[in-house]
């Protein structure tokens, strides 16, 4: 097995207002021909400056402080500006996350595929549209001639991505970086693009480095995996050996914080605390503060990549002495219980949300957008409704209109049997204390010009919860407790917290109402593995001592297993099937579902 | 497309409507005409016969908006509100203080203007240009720090002293352009060299800047990180992909400005002579010639609002996101 | 007697409104963090000191009053003059009463012009007559040159020994409390200004620094008093600016619907009129109104500084429209947000959404634009002047000097000091607000584009 591409030593500083980041610390990694392999990580852990560092595109303030990158025996890192510009794109190729931005918003994509052949091959004119065609083809582009004359913004994400695939792979690059190649992607389309990736690799034999953050991805694609964090690799080993027993806790916890139906009785594995600031210089292993497993050498002697069998190392003093037992297999999931005698709290009955089409010269009306078409579900009390689907199915506007935060069309809204959709501003007021929300981003949801307190007291103060500010203080405190942040947390400013702290501070903010009802949109998919697991732990524990009822909109299925009593499948403004989630998610009967579920890549 | 362009065009109306009440506000409402009459004939022959003459003369003697006394719809259009305002949109401006037919004064200087204004906007956007994409294209070097430092500078002068400066050095010490004055035909270009080459440097370093930093938001932009993934060259990347993207809001953003051109500019017309439009409005200004002042702001108007529209329109051209969206 | 002309208060009334947003902005990381970004660049410092001193003596020009006449007999009520003055035309005495005939060249001690003499034997020739004031305390001119360089050297060593003085004291005051602003960036600055100003002052004393006039005033002395003018027309100006721009702003992206449209719409049609031909008619209606009222003005100070306030009145009135757009694709922009939302969801009222969530996340913008704008009105306040649509001509400006002095372009040899003086004084004033004005755009959010 020779190696396509080979890293040794390599490190990556950045320089920033807090000092040198070192972004990749010395990672060593080689890939062979036709192979997969994959570089999984959290976000912040240097992994996609490493891709950036094989191609030499980092951005203004990072730059390459030492190490080798020798592609097919070429070294990269020597070679000037002008020698690297003739690898790039044709020896190899890289492909990023966000397909809509990464190609240009003003040039047709047969143009932007072409420009790599005139590049790199003598090809002109009529021969070089041929290859563009036939590129366009391969990766799958329908009516590819009529595409080739279309801009980006013309085509849907998952096109754009092929589009990006195929200037990638126009001149047969013996190495691909995908970075994240899917992230941006909804998960039926991820399937597609991942089959796309899978088959083209086997055509052309060339090798794989694929970044993401996803064990079901890595399960699904990759030949070798290499964990990456704080900047190092933990773990390098063969899909198998690693997906079976993997051997750095880090690795251990990152399978144990997966959410899934085998979890649901209990809480999810959390890993405590946050990432070291890579400004720090390390005296010891860089995981020791939120190792379950650190012992005192851990924090006075950096570990080295030892090898515990043939292609399988690991990162870890304890690896000297003993091995970590295989993953226990994951048990069949107990079926929800039936709701039963439980007291409905929110009955929507053919929600529509349909928004304006208006053409013309005098802005008339000339149709619709039915983003929300006819949905009816309910919510008992003390239970978890999961609203599942693809982005663009209107899931959120269902959310939204359920709080009247976007006017509902037609149908009804009932709240304990009292209706919603025909109160005023006013009116409302009443209600809006018994249900609340908590949103996807937390970077959007807390005001950054307010501090923590008047974050928690607004909503206190706007329906008259608490009789007093002294009194409300108190609450605030009884909140972050319930929250797990601390009481220093009132004077501070939102942007002092991690993204997962302002989850909290967001689900937080809803409960300081004594809300029954809580519409969480999308609360986690903007963090990653650990710290998901965190707030989903928070959640599922405050539904049991508070009695809380969620309506849990969410495009992870992963999600729904472990929190779900009840599930509904939205496709184009509809609700395609509903019921006990157990039932839904083994034994789905519409086929929207079947292929929903089918496209989740999974780690078992 | 069209019907978004016909919806513009539309739109326009209420504006010159709006901006026909204002003016006709400003300068009648604020203060009445024989407050006007006192101020042009100055103190000394302030009689109420010298102000109803003067009144008279130039038609502000009937009543403002309503004529109750006149027949039919003569109530309406016997009015000041009618002759002065109304009329403004069948481009009737009326008579100038010295009597001359302000509509045709303004055709005669329209070209002078033009010839003025024109190589100014040429000139000025392809150097503005090829400079910022020189400073985006070594950027944070020494020479975009310099660029930067010089464009400041000379963002911090007053166009008042490009003007006297240019003139003095020039024309004075160097004796190779006349100093002021206008010919028509060829001639005018010995007259146009100097001022268009102020023109040019007046605004040098505010738009050179802007497009700089125009520049360098777009190379931030994921897509040229793409393209560089591709191998394509520097000058490549810059040429084919940034400068495409960056166009667009520079273009579209001095599209406004090309139907003002006629206008012609305020300052430098009249510090060299040059007998454009740009110069009758400073030369009515000074002379308080309200009529003339009047008909430049609904000119000017009216130019603002075709230069809007040629903005819509240039957009649903450039970019193919507005075009085929 | 004091006299408070209308711009005098609005002035003082900025300088409060400014002191009280830097205390409440102290304790608030948002806006306490980007000045301190603001304050660790080099440029920005300096910049700031020679706007500090810009400042000074704008505000030391800002406060009036009216000098008592001397009594004819004791026991008569004090009468006042009917001129107001500024405690800096107090500081600046000798400058303002030391009058030529005409034009002298910087440091003349000569007329630029022949006059007929009297030659001490009684025969009269054409001749630059001596100055009645610019070295007049020379007994031989011969001296000139001895004396010009020994008051230069002696203002430099005073500068320098007021410069060490101050440094000494900063460093106490100063530098420990906020060790991380570039201190020697400051000091080179005040440095620089007092190198200028010291042997200015020194010289200013026996000669014209600056030359003098067409009437014979000491051209220092009115780029001195021009100051006030423009800083008046930078900041007076955004009294009215801003309340226009930030409510229409903010309302229009807040409510939209048919609040937008009727805000767009008239802040298209503003835009519309060409803003030079815009203010030139607002003015010219101003005069009108100014002229038949000239009773209302006891002192031709007030009337100037009527006129001066309803020119920024007017720039602002024509200028919001800029900040209104940005706010309002700000607001636009805000009132999608999640903890907007939020706040919905909560019942919280519209007025609580926007005093406690859009405003202070648009303020960033509104400081940026307020300190972009300042220099583009100064710079607007030299070419109104010139077209004369500017301040009244009674007013020292930058602009009434440049206009004045753009008469002389022709005489043989040039009479270039005024045009320099305004030149220098400008140009140091705008180039430094235009530094600052970067410095703090890049502290407050480098990815704003005004």
């Amino acid at each position: 097995m020779s190696a396509a591409l080979e890293l040794a030593g390599l490190r990556t500083v950045l320089d920033t207002p807090e000092g040198e980041l070192r972004a990749v610390d010395g990672v060593d990694l080689e890939i062979a021909k036709g192979e997969c392999f994959a570089l999984v990580g959290e976000s912040g852990c240097g992994k996609s400056m490493t891709a950036l560092s094989i191609l030499r595109l980092l951005p203004d303030v990072g730059r390459i402080a030492g190490g080798s990158v020798r592609l097919g025996g070429l070294d990269l890192l020597a070679l000037p500006e002008a020698a690297m510009r003739a690898v790039r794109g044709k020896r190899a190729a890289m492909i990023f996350q966000e397909p809509g931005t990464a190609l240009n918003p003003v040039l047709t994509v047969g143009r932007q595929v072409a420009e790599v052949i005139e590049r790199h091959t003598s090809l002109r004119g009529p021969a070089v549209r041929r290859r563009t065609l036939e590129l366009l083809r391969s990766v799958g582009v329908p009516e590819a001639e009529r595409r080739m004359g279309e801009y980006a913004f013309q085509l849907s994400g998952g096109q754009r991505q092929r589009v990006m695939i195929a200037a990638a792979l126009a001149v047969d690059p013996e190495v691909l970086i995908a970075d994240e190649p899917t992230t941006a992607l909804d998960v039926t389309i991820q399937a597609q693009i991942l089959d796309l990736l899978a088959k083209l690799q086997a055509e052309r034999g060339m090798a794989l480095l694929l970044i993401t953050h996803d064990l079901g991805i890595v399960a699904r694609m990759a030949d070798r995996v290499a964990v990456m964090y704080a900047g190092e690799i933990v773990e390098v080993a063969p899909r198998e050996q690693f997906f079976r027993a993997p051997q750095h806790p880090y690795s251990q916890k990152l399978f144990a914080a997966l959410p899934g139906a085998a979890q649901r009785d209990g809480s999810l594995a959390q890993i405590p605390g946050q990432v070291p600031p890579l400004t720090t210089e390390f005296g010891g292993c860089r995981f020791t503060e939120r190792c379950d497993f650190a012992f005192e050498r851990c924090a006075r002697e950096v570990p080295q990549l030892r090898t515990l069998e043939p292609g399988h190392r690991v990162r870890c003093h304890l690896r000297e002495t003993e091995r970590a037992a295989p993953r226990a297999a994951s048990r069949a999931a107990p079926a929800a219980a039936a709701a039963a005698g439980a007291r409905r709290l929110l009955d929507v009955k053919d929600l529509k949300v349909h928004f304006p089409i208006r053409r013309g010269v005098f802005r008339r009306t000339v149709g619709y957008v039915k983003a929300v078409d006819g949905v009816s579900l309910a919510v008992a009390e003390g239970r978890t409704l999961a609203l599942v689907g693809e982005s663009g199915s209107g899931k959120t506007t269902v959310g939204k209109a359920i709080l009247q935060l976007i006017r509902p069309s037609a149908g009804s809204v009932r709240y304990q049997g009292e209706e919603l959709t025909r109160l005023g501003r006013a009116g409302l007021q009443r209600y809006r204390a018994a249900m609340q929300i908590v949103f996807q981003d937390p970077y959007a949801s807390l005001n950054p010009r307010m501090r923590v307190a008047d974050i928690l007291a607004e909503g206190m103060r706007s329906l008259g919860v608490g009789r007093d500010d002294a009194e409300r203080a108190r609450r605030i405190g009884v909140l972050l407790d319930q929250v797990g942040l601390p009481a220093s947390a009132t004077s501070r400013y939102p942007h002092e917290f991690s993204g997962g702290q302002r989850q909290r501070i967001a689900i937080a903010r809803a409960l300081a109402v004594e809300p029954k009802l809580i519409v969480c949109d999308e609360p986690t998919s903007a963090l990653d593995v650990s710290v998901q697991a965190q707030i989903l732990n928070l959640l599922k524990s405050l539904q049991e001592r508070l009695g809380l009822a969620y309506l849990f909109i969410t495009h992870n299925l992963a999600v729904v297993e472990y929190l779900a009593h009840e599930v509904a499948v939205m496709n184009e403004g509809r609700i395609v099937e509903q019921g006990p989630a157990g039932e839904v998610l083994r034994a789905p009967r519409h086929p929207y579902t079947r292929t929903l579920l089918a496209a989740v890549p999974k780690v078992d | 497309m069209l019907g978004y362009i016909l919806r513009r065009t539309l739109y326009a109306i209420p504006i010159l409507v709006g901006i026909n009440l204002l003016t006709f506000a400003l300068f009648f409402l604020v203060n009445t005409p024989d407050d006007m009459a006192r101020l042009q004939l100055g103190v000394k022959r302030v009689t109420p016969e010298a102000i109803a003459k003067w009144k008279a003369e130039r038609g502000y003697d009937r009543p403002l908006l309503w004529n109750a006394p006149a027949a039919g719809t003569k109530k309406f259009t016997d009015t000041i509100f009618f002759d002065k305002s109304v009329k403004l949109f069948a481009l009737d401006f009326g008579r100038a203080e010295d009597n001359r037919d302000i509509f045709n004064e303004i055709r005669t200087r329209m070209g002078p203007s033009l010839a003025l204004a024109v190589p100014v906007f040429l000139v000025g956007l392809m150097v503005n240009i090829t400079f910022a994409l020189g400073m985006a294209f070594f950027r944070a070097t020494y020479l975009d720090l310099w660029g930067v430092v010089l464009c400041v500078a000379m963002m911090s002068i007053s166009s008042l002293f490009y003007i006297i400066g240019g003139q003095y050095l020039i024309s004075k010490l160097w004796h190779l352009v006349p100093i002021s004055g206008y010919e028509g035909g060829v001639d005018a270009a010995k007259f146009l060299v100097l001022p268009v080459l102020i023109g040019v440097i007046g605004a040098f370093g505010s738009s050179t800047r802007f497009y700089r930093t125009l520049f360098l938001e777009e190379m931030g932009k994921d897509y040229v990180r793409t393209a560089r993934a591709k191998g394509l060259a520097e000058s490549v990347v810059m040429f084919r992909h940034v400068l495409k993207n960056a166009l667009i809001p520079i273009l579209t953003g001095v599209v406004v400005v090309i139907p003002t051109l006629f206008l012609g500019s305020l300052i430098t017309e009249s510090f060299f002579g040059i007998p454009g439009l740009g110069s009758y409005t400073i030369d009515a200004i000074q002379a308080q010639d309200f009529a003339v002042v009047r008909s430049m702001v609904f000119i000017g108007s009216v130019l603002y609002i075709v230069g809007l529209l040629l903005t819509d329109i240039s957009y649903t051209l450039v970019d193919p996101r507005v075009r085929l969206a | 007697m004091p006299v408070v002309l209308a711009t005098d208060f609005l002035v003082w009334l900025l300088v409060l409104a400014v002191a009280s947003f830097a205390w409440y902005s102290r304790r608030r990381a948002h806006l306490a963090a980007p000045w301190a970004r603001v304050f660790r660049s080099r440029t920005a410092v300096a910049s700031a000191v020679v706007l500090a001193c810009y400042i000074l003596v704008g505000l030391l020009d800002s406060l009036h009053y009216r000098p008592a006449l001397p009594a004819r007999d004791a026991g008569a009520p004090v009468a006042y003059s009917v001129e107001a003055r500024s405690l800096l035309d107090l500081g600046l005495a000798p400058l303002r009463e030391r009058f030529e005939k005409t034009y002298s060249a910087p440091l003349a001690t000569r007329l630029f012009q022949r006059e007929q003499v009297e030659l001490p034997d009684g025969r009269t020739a054409r001749d630059f007559p001596r100055l009645r004031h610019g070295g007049a305390h020379l007994e031989a001119e011969a001296d000139w040159g001895k004396d010009v360089v020994l008051r230069a050297l002696a203002g430099l060593a005073a500068a320098f020994a007021l410069w060490s003085v101050v440094l000494i004291c900063a460093r106490r005051a100063l530098v420990r409390r906020w060790p991380n602003v570039p201190w020697g960036a400051a000091a080179a600055a005040l440095g620089a200004i007092l190198a200028l100003a010291g042997p200015a002052a020194m010289l200013a004393d026996g000669f014209h620094v600056l030359g003098t006039n067409q009437v014979g005033q000491d051209v220092l002395y009115q780029a001195l008093k021009s100051i006030r003018t423009s800083l008046v027309i930078g900041t007076v100006t955004t009294l009215v600016l801003l309340p226009l721009g930030i409510m229409a702003g903010i309302a229009a992206g807040y409510f939209r619907g048919w609040v937008d449209d009727v805000i767009q719409y008239l802040y298209t049609t503003l835009n519309s009129i060409p803003g030079v031909l815009l203010i030139a008619a607002f003015v010219l209606m101003l005069q009108v109104f100014l002229d038949n009222h000239g009773d209302w003005f006891p002192t031709t100070a007030q009337r100037a500084d009527m006129r001066l306030l309803g020119l920024c009145a007017i720039l602002g009135l024509t200028s919001w429209t800029g900040l209104a757009r940005l706010l309002r694709g700000e607001a636009l922009k805000l009132s999608e947000l999640e903890y907007i939302q939020a706040a919905h969801a909560f019942g919280v009222s519209h007025a609580r959404i926007l005093a406690r969530h859009i405003l202070p996340n648009v303020a960033h913008i509104v400081i940026i634009t307020l300190v972009l704008d300042f220099s583009g009105l100064v710079l607007a306040e030299a070419v109104l002047s010139y077209v004369g649509v500017g301040v009244d001509p009674s007013t020292t400006s930058f602009g009434t000097m440049i206009n004045a002095a753009r008469l002389e372009m022709a005489r043989e040899p040039m009479v270039w000091w005024s045009l320099a003086a305004a030149f220098v004084f400008m140009f140091a004033l705008v180039l430094a607000a235009n530094l600052f004005a970067d410095a703090v755009r890049d502290g407050f959010d480098p990815r704003v584009r005004v």
